[in-house]
């Protein structure tokens, strides 16, 4: 209803609407709603006890009709006629200030609600926990990516095992809290196990970071990103197959993190015992969320402080051009090795954090997808972007979280439907859904359709989850083949920061 | 003013089998230019590279100011001041102008950074006006500029200059081959120049070889180059 009263009041004047023409338009538009809605909303029949009752429902249909006269308006005022003034008199150019002095705001305004968000989702009751654990989550993805960042996005290496310092910083803490530190120290050391493993975990993936680096050194482009990817495989098949090391695929149960020694549990000595407040398991939920978004930002700063030091510089010129990177005096060979260690090494952090954090480590939690999934979210976010990371961590991690909800999330979006839309409508949509599919369903040759059935029974949306990643990748190339986020900001400037977008060098490198 | 700063003696380079440089020798002299001119595949980038160490030249030898430098990994070499434009510019696209300028005060690890600033703006003021700017989206003449400031940052004792007047308009050349003259005249810089545009670098030389199919076939001062008939015929006629 709203096509052919669209071009009659205006066109004539270039875009511009009066107030008055608006005003008529909207009124004509409140009077068409609510006629079409008479009979589909507003009254509503019910049968009780064999007899037909009519029911009016002016409520919802008052709420429809002032949603469309609202999507019109705006429609209106920014799409159909955008107001000339801004349009032709500011060139394009007059806009780039305005999103540099937002971007300016977007880290700092992210941290802040990063450290007060566990107390609003404390609010929340039925989401509190299962919240800040899903945000923990995202977090130790963003803290991936940063790391895998300095590898990929700064020095250029192409790493798809990545996963395999993960690994190497999550077994470092549950074989050593579990068997080598009480061994060694005592069972009372247990409790400290996290904050002592937590920096050796580090140097450990460091380590393995430098001997994956060495054979790698004279590999560039494809033959390292097949090699990496190799070297991840051959981590998690060593955890899977040294049974008597790692315990295989059975994996091993560790220690919980302790606050400083107090252990979160419902005991004397206990962390809510120690402070006197009632025992709750939140506390160890928010305590988890803070050590990540610790470790997460000593990751943040740690990178932006080396991209300003000449190691970090060496590393992003590396990128650009290896040989002119010689020619100038760079040890290449120096300059790799350091990147994968230090790339390494946040992976291990965050490794040992997600080994403390889930009690319970096994190679599954290690396979080659989740490398994958950590270079999408490097790669999404625009190479060498970290704030742009944050976002691509948080769309991905979130539309996986999202799939698993659906189930959930469909009925409460129906129900909401349901209050204003009558029944049959609902249904309908809901059986235009299922008709869709069941119709190209319907046109597939029996014999994929059986082995379909086969495959589907008990499908549920989780299993569409990597498809809809996929399919997000396809689009972001296609429409932002540079990530989310394509500016980067030079570590060094004379008088004023001036960051150049990367629409101005060609794909490839900019 | 004859000490030898760099020499080369039979020096010979492969790229697998395919031999690129027959047994060159060379010399560049302090506070000299030094040119070597030739056509399309007769060896002189490979020359440039050699004695940078990529590829590592399989016979002969090369000293600098002393030194065996034909085994050592090239940033080592680089270390020693031996400071390369290298062919095709190879500037840094993502960086800006000030951080490829960075880039290049790696080996004096930005002790004279902003002296040296100074200077190389002075020598081209464009990239003065460009600083900020990424280095990718520089014309190709303020590229070569850049790529020739970088080089300078390092404060070489030696300036190896690969093909600059590369796909540059005339007055483009021009203008960078008098910096290249100005730094010589002024500084004192030893500069070793590898150039298809005979004319310009043999003008400038104070000594040029001309290298056919990896062998050094004449040697002169730029002058006694220039009006050879052989030279001429070859390299300069309908050119300029």
């Amino acid at each position: 209803m709203s096509g052919p009263v669209k071009d009659t009041s205006v066109s004539s004047e270039q875009g511009a609407i009066s107030w008055f023409d608006l005003v008529k338009d909207l009124i004509g538009t409140a009077i068409l709603t609510m006629l079409i809605l008479t009979p589909i909303v507003t009254f509503k029949t019910t049968m009780n006890q064999g007899v037909l009752f009519i029911e009016d429902r002016w409520v919802q249909s008052l709420l429809l009709t002032a949603a469309v006269v609202i999507g019109r308006l705006l429609l209106h005022l920014f799409v159909w006629h955008k107001p000339p003034s801004t349009a032709a008199a500011k060139p394009v150019v007059a806009k780039a200030p305005l999103s540099e002095s937002l971007a300016k705001y977007v880290a700092p305004a992210m941290l802040a609600i990063a450290i007060v968000l566990p107390f609003v989702l404390h609010q929340v009751p039925s989401w509190d926990k299962r919240g800040i654990d899903f945000m923990i989550t995202i977090l130790i993805y963003i803290m991936l990516g940063w790391g895998l960042n300095i590898v990929v996005g700064l020095a250029g290496l192409l790493d798809l095992g990545y996963v395999a310092f993960y690994a190497v910083g999550a077994y470092a803490y549950a074989l050593l809290s579990t068997i080598y530190l009480p061994l060694w120290f005592g069972p009372g050391v247990v409790p400290w196990a996290f904050y002592i493993i937590l920096p050796i975990s580090g140097l450990l993936a460091a380590t393995w970071g430098v001997i994956l680096g060495f054979p790698v050194l004279r590999l560039r482009g494809d033959y390292l990103a097949i090699v990496t990817l190799a070297f991840g495989e051959m981590i998690r098949l060593v955890l899977i197959n040294w049974f008597s090391f790692t315990n295989g695929p059975q994996g091993i149960n560790v220690p919980k993190p302790t606050f400083f020694g107090l252990p979160f549990k419902d005991e004397p000595g206990g962390f809510a015992a120690f402070f006197g407040i009632p025992h709750d398991r939140i506390y160890s939920y928010i305590f988890l969320y803070y050590v990540i978004l610790v470790l997460a930002l000593i990751t943040y700063f740690a990178t932006n402080r080396l991209r300003r030091l000449p190691i970090g510089r060496a590393w992003e010129a590396l990128r650009e051009d290896e040989v002119a990177c010689r020619s100038l005096g760079i040890n290449t060979t120096t300059t790799k090795l350091t990147a994968f260690a230090i790339g390494a090494m946040f992976g291990g952090f965050a490794g040992c954090f997600f080994a403390a954090r889930q009690g319970f480590v096994s190679p599954e939690s290690f396979v080659y997808i989740e490398s994958a999934m950590i270079l999408a979210i490097v790669v999404l976010g625009g190479l060498g972007s970290q704030i742009g990371i944050v976002f691509s961590a948080i769309v991905i991690m979130g539309a996986f979280e999202l799939f698993r909800e659906f189930g959930a999330m469909g009925h409460a979006v129906q129900d909401g439907l349901m209050y204003v839309l009558p029944d049959a409508v609902v249904s309908g949509i809901g059986s235009l859904f299922t008709g869709t599919f069941g119709a190209l369903y319907g046109l597939l040759p029996d014999a994929m359709r059986n082995s379909l059935a086969g495959a589907t029974t008990g499908m549920d949306p989780i299993q569409f989850r990597m498809l809809a990643v996929g399919l997000a990748m396809v689009l972001m190339m296609r429409f932002r083949p540079r990530g989310l986020v394509t500016r980067r900001q030079p570590t060094v400037f004379l008088k004023e920061r001036k960051s150049v977008s990367s629409d101005l060098v060609a794909e490839g490198h900019g | 003013m004859s000490d030898i700063l760099l020499q080369g003696a039979g020096v010979e380079t492969f790229y697998g089998k395919i031999q690129a440089l027959r047994g060159i020798d060379f010399e560049v002299h302090k506070g000299e230019i030094t040119t070597v001119i030739g056509a399309n595949g007769a060896g002189k980038s490979t020359l440039m590279m050699t004695i940078c160490g990529t590829p590592r030249a399989r016979a002969g030898s090369i000293v600098f100011d002393g030194v065996e430098i034909s085994k050592m990994p090239t940033h080592e070499i680089v270390h020693l001041g031996i400071a390369q434009s290298p062919e095709g510019r190879r500037i840094f696209p993502r960086m800006t102008v000030f951080e490829n300028l960075q880039m290049g005060a790696t080996v004096d690890k930005l002790q004279h950074f902003d002296e040296d600033l100074v200077k190389v703006f002075k020598l081209f003021p464009r990239l003065e006006e460009r600083r900020a700017q990424r280095a990718g989206t520089l014309s190709g003449g303020e590229q070569q500029m850049l790529a020739i400031g970088r080089a300078l940052m390092a404060r070489p004792r030696l300036l190896l200059l690969d093909e600059p007047s590369l796909g540059l308009a005339p007055i483009i050349v021009k203008l960078i081959f008098a910096a290249i003259k100005k730094l010589n005249e002024e500084e004192g810089l030893t500069v070793l120049l590898v150039e298809q545009n005979a004319f310009h670098a043999l003008r400038l030389a104070h000594r040029a070889y001309v290298m056919v199919n990896g062998k050094i076939t004449i040697t002169g001062t730029g002058a006694e180059l220039l009006n050879r008939p052989e030279v001429r015929a070859a390299y300069l006629e309908g050119g300029h």
